[in-house]
């Protein structure tokens, strides 16, 4: 188990990359504590997978360095870093048993067979594989192939993180949501440090402690799930996450207020950057309806059971509000109300108002 | 999930009608011959399994089949781990793969006949680029026509030549279709090359291993043009492998029954190992 | 350059030695031949290539062997696409061990089997036919082209077919519209082999044939044997026969691995 800290990390595929747009990832410093559940959330291309195969070693970054517990091991094979990974796709060795198959990482490292007795059983007893020792591997659901790829990082006491790239895509629906409780048992039970990649929200927000968002090989902002989901820190995480995302609607700036289409509206604290282009934000959640507040026509009601999502038109910018009940009709011309504690100003999509006080 | 129809057989139709045309009359014809007797003149005579008993019994078949045995063997065992280890030496992508798919396909598309005469060409001791060598600059004696074993050793490398492409490009399709992943993941779990080789890449290629296996032992068993234009059997019977003998006694001596009855032993022998073969190497699949 | 990639090219070394050997050979004079050994022709002379051109039988030999093995091709492969999509898309009675019956055509020993394939093909008045080789040659190229097309086929979603059905598309117009587009790769390279294996075959193509349809090949043995050793002839007909197939080889040589990798066993 390790604290895994990334220095100044950049890569680029390209053999002599030219400028900034040749990189795939920009930049990057983090740093993750020992024992914690981590998530790389961000669309597909963004470089999340690239920057865990830059962890665990499978690929060396352009500039930059990857510390495990303060000791730089950028130059080290992943077979050195004491690292497991589970891919997209169940990996097993077909032609071994369920137990071959856990037992592999460990006689490779020549663990001595009695001690590798002990370890498969336990962890198979953790992730209810102790039926299924004896079966060949190849035979297998996909779910238990990905549970055998989990327990073959899971065996070896001595990994520094356990990675997962986006490890549910195969798998059923009603899968999906068992195997995702697994793993936080697990990592409850074993404390290893485990990052989590995935373009899924879901999966992101309900295994991790703290959550890396990813956009075009920036890390655009880092936090636990309820202030990615309270204080986005740029436009992107905003509409990212959620369901449906942040509203956006462009405005005016003047005097450290925000005006839209010259109606003021009340903001969280004063405006402290300046940008070319500005937008409010602010989520579906804090939109009310009612006798005040900014125009709009009703476009669209849908019920989703257990709110309602309402979709307006405020002169020419959509606008969602979720509500709990009394839905206006469709056409109906309306006020949306802004919460102006959770209302903000983005420029050039990054926030640009100040924290009020807690 | 497939549906069941059983109307699809319309559509294998013609393939059957096709096949079984070129297959079954034949094989009656020569069930035909099999079990009688003929003197010329189109005058049969019914023989029952007398010449299945004499064949079986007969020391030349044995010598024969022996041979072909032996030929057939040495050639798997040096062509599948070759052609495996070529494929495995092959880069995965870039430039030279279709440059080196291109060349080593090459000697797939010469005519068999062509084949055996560029042999014979290359192996003449006296103008031969290969026989030449071999007698004036590594001065080993070697001469084809006369010696037995130089007979052999050449009928051998000349197959090597011939049909060790087949198991490359085989085992290299099958290289090529392990994602990326399998390889990542055995790097992570300390696997040693010998270790990726045998859990990952030889289950991986068992597929094509297997096609490649059964043709080559078949392809080799019915084994003609190639071995009978390089040495016409010779020197002796020494490289008179199974087909050559056939030939012999069904056109050289027109012993038309007994040819007919070795070919459907042979061809027993052949189904047999194929069969055997197939269900051991697909009895593990769902 | 890694040790590692010298295995490939000392094979491909192997390979060409004798191919050029040939090639040498076929563009020395036979004086030259007979004389002695030498490593690059003397005398470079074209005669042994003159004399195959200007010969109608030799070069009506490369016509026959290029009718034939075309013939041999569209119908292997007309034969093989609805059977390859009945076992992509169907269960059917006996499925499982059709693959494997037709496979055993490959081991019937041929030598023995020409002569009964002489008698029937004289008996259906086929004798001497380019249609007669290609069709002989089906015995072993419509289960190739069958277990290829199939491996491709395999590889395209159910959902296609599907979608078609629902956009009104009758089956005859989808397949030739829809589904031959989508895996023409594959065709190709069913179509690849089967020129191959139709075009190195001999034995048959010796048997079935007389004057009006003799393939190149077997013209070949002809003259060897009855002009005496005209080495230098032997080689240049020789490298022309290699010369069709590396043409077609060239045009499929990014689906080669490909078409094998897609078969199923």
């Amino acid at each position: 188990m390790a604290e895994i800290r990334l220095d100044r990390l950049r890569h680029s595929y390209l053999a002599n990359p030219a400028g900034e747009a040749d990189y795939a990832l920009k930049e990057i410093n983090l740093t993750w504590q020992d024992g914690g559940a981590f998530a790389l959330l961000g669309p597909s291309g963004c470089g999340k997978t690239t920057l865990l195969n830059i962890i665990s070693g499978l690929v060396t970054p352009s500039d930059g360095q990857v510390l495990f517990d303060g000791q730089d091991v950028t130059p080290l094979p992943p077979d050195r870093r004491n690292i497991a990974q589970v891919f997209q796709f169940p990996v097993i060795y077909d032609t071994m048993t369920v137990h071959d198959n856990l037992a592999f990482p460990l006689r490779n490292r020549g663990v001595a067979p009695d001690r590798v007795e002990t370890r498969i059983t336990e962890i198979a007893r953790m992730l209810e594989l102790e039926d299924q020792l004896g079966t060949r591997a190849a035979n297998l659901t996909p779910d238990a192939k990905q549970k055998i790829s989990m327990g073959r990082g899971l065996v070896r006491d001595d990994v520094n993180v356990i990675m997962f790239d986006e490890p549910l895509t195969v798998i059923d629906p009603e899968l999906k949501w068992k195997l995702r409780s697994k793993l936080k048992e697990l990592h409850q039970q074993i404390a290893v440090t485990m990052i989590y990649v995935t373009h899924d929200q879901t999966e992101a927000l309900t295994f991790a402690d703290q959550v890396v968002v990813m956009q075009d090989g920036v890390i655009v902002q880092m936090g636990t799930p309820v202030e990615l989901f309270d204080r986005p820190q740029h436009t992107f995480v905003g509409h990212f996450i959620g369901s449906p995302g942040m509203n956006l609607l462009p405005c005016e700036v003047s005097d450290g207020g925000a005006t839209f289409h010259g109606q003021p509206v009340a903001l969280e604290g004063p405006i402290i950057r300046n940008g070319g282009d500005t937008q409010i934000g602010i989520r579906p959640e804090h939109v009310g309806i009612g006798p005040h507040g900014i125009p709009a026509t009703v476009r669209k009601v849908a019920d989703v059971g257990r709110h309602i999502v309402v979709e307006a038109d405020a002169a020419g910018t959509s606008v969602n509000a979720i509500i709990d009940r009394d839905p206006p009709e469709r056409g109906a011309q309306v006020h949306l109300a802004f919460d102006p504690a959770r209302t903000r100003v983005y420029a050039d999509g990054w926030i640009a108002t100040e924290e009020a006080d807690p | 999930m497939k549906t069941e129809n059983q109307r699809a057989w319309f559509f294998v139709l013609p393939v059957l009608v096709l096949v079984a045309f070129n297959a079954l009359v034949p094989l009656m014809t020569v069930v035909n011959y099999s079990v009688q007797e003929t003197f010329g003149n189109n005058q049969f005579f019914w023989a029952g399994l007398r010449w299945f008993e004499e064949i079986l019994r007969s020391e030349r078949f044995h010598a024969a089949l022996g041979r072909q045995l032996l030929f057939t063997v040495t050639i798997l065992i040096i062509e599948i781990p070759l052609g495996v280890a070529i494929a495995l030496a092959m880069p995965r992508r870039g430039f030279w793969v279709p440059v080196c798919l291109v060349l080593m396909a090459l000697p797939l598309l010469i005519p068999w006949n062509v084949v055996g005469a560029m042999w014979n060409i290359f192996t003449l001791p006296d103008i031969g680029l290969l026989g030449w060598t071999l007698n004036n600059v590594l001065g080993i004696d070697y001469n084809m026509t006369q010696s037995p074993v130089a007979a052999w050793i050449t009928v051998i490398v000349m197959d090597v030549w011939h049909w060790t492409s087949l198991v490359v490009l085989l085992a290299y399709a099958g290289l090529i279709s392990i994602p990326e992943a399998y390889y990542q993941a055995a790097k992570i779990d300390g696997a040693s090359n010998w270790s990726v080789f045998r859990y990952i890449q030889l289950p991986k290629m068992k597929r094509v291993l297997t096609i490649a296996i059964l043709l080559r032992f078949m392809d080799s068993f019915n084994i003609y043009t190639e071995p009978f234009t390089l040495t016409g059997g010779g020197p002796g019977n020494s490289t008179t492998l199974l087909s050559i003998d056939l030939v012999k006694i069904a056109l050289g001596q027109f012993d038309l029954g007994p040819a007919a009855a070795m070919s459907l032993i042979y061809f027993a022998i052949t189904l047999a190992v194929s069969w055997l073969f197939y269900t051991l190497m697909t009895r593990d699949e769902p | 350059m890694r040790p590692r990639s010298l295995v490939p090219l000392i094979y491909i070394l192997f390979l060409l030695l004798p191919i050029y050997w040939l090639v040498a050979m076929s563009f020395k004079t036979t004086n030259e031949i007979l004389g002695g050994f030498s490593l690059f022709p003397q005398k470079w002379t074209l005669a042994n290539y003159r004399a195959i051109f200007t010969d109608p039988t030799w070069y009506w030999g490369y016509i026959n062997s290029i009718l034939y093995v075309s013939i041999n091709t569209l119908i292997s492969l007309a034969a093989a696409l609805p059977a390859a999509y009945a076992f992509s898309r169907y269960r059917f009675l006996g499925d499982k061990h059709l693959f494997f019956w037709l496979l055993t055509n490959r081991m019937a020993p041929a030598a023995v089997f020409a002569l009964p394939f002489f008698q029937l093909y004289s008996a259906v008045g086929l004798f001497d036919t380019h249609l007669a080789v290609a069709l002989a040659h089906c015995l072993f190229n419509i289960p190739l082209a069958v277990w290829i097309l199939e491996g491709f086929m395999s590889g395209v979603p159910k959902e296609l077919d599907e979608t078609a059905y629902v956009d009104g598309y009758s089956f005859p117009r989808f397949f030739a519209t829809i589904f031959l587009p989508t895996i023409k790769a594959g065709v190709g390279v069913a179509a690849f082999f089967c020129f191959m294996f139709s075009w190195v075959e001999l034995l048959l193509a010796k048997t079935l044939t007389a004057v009006e349809a003799k393939p190149i090949a077997a013209t070949m043995t002809r003259t060897a044997s009855s002009a005496g050793y005209e080495l230098g002839l032997l080689a240049a007909a020789g490298v022309l026969t290699i010369i069709p197939g590396a043409i077609v080889i060239y045009f499929v040589r990014n689906y080669i691995a490909k078409g094998f990798a897609l078969g199923r066993v």
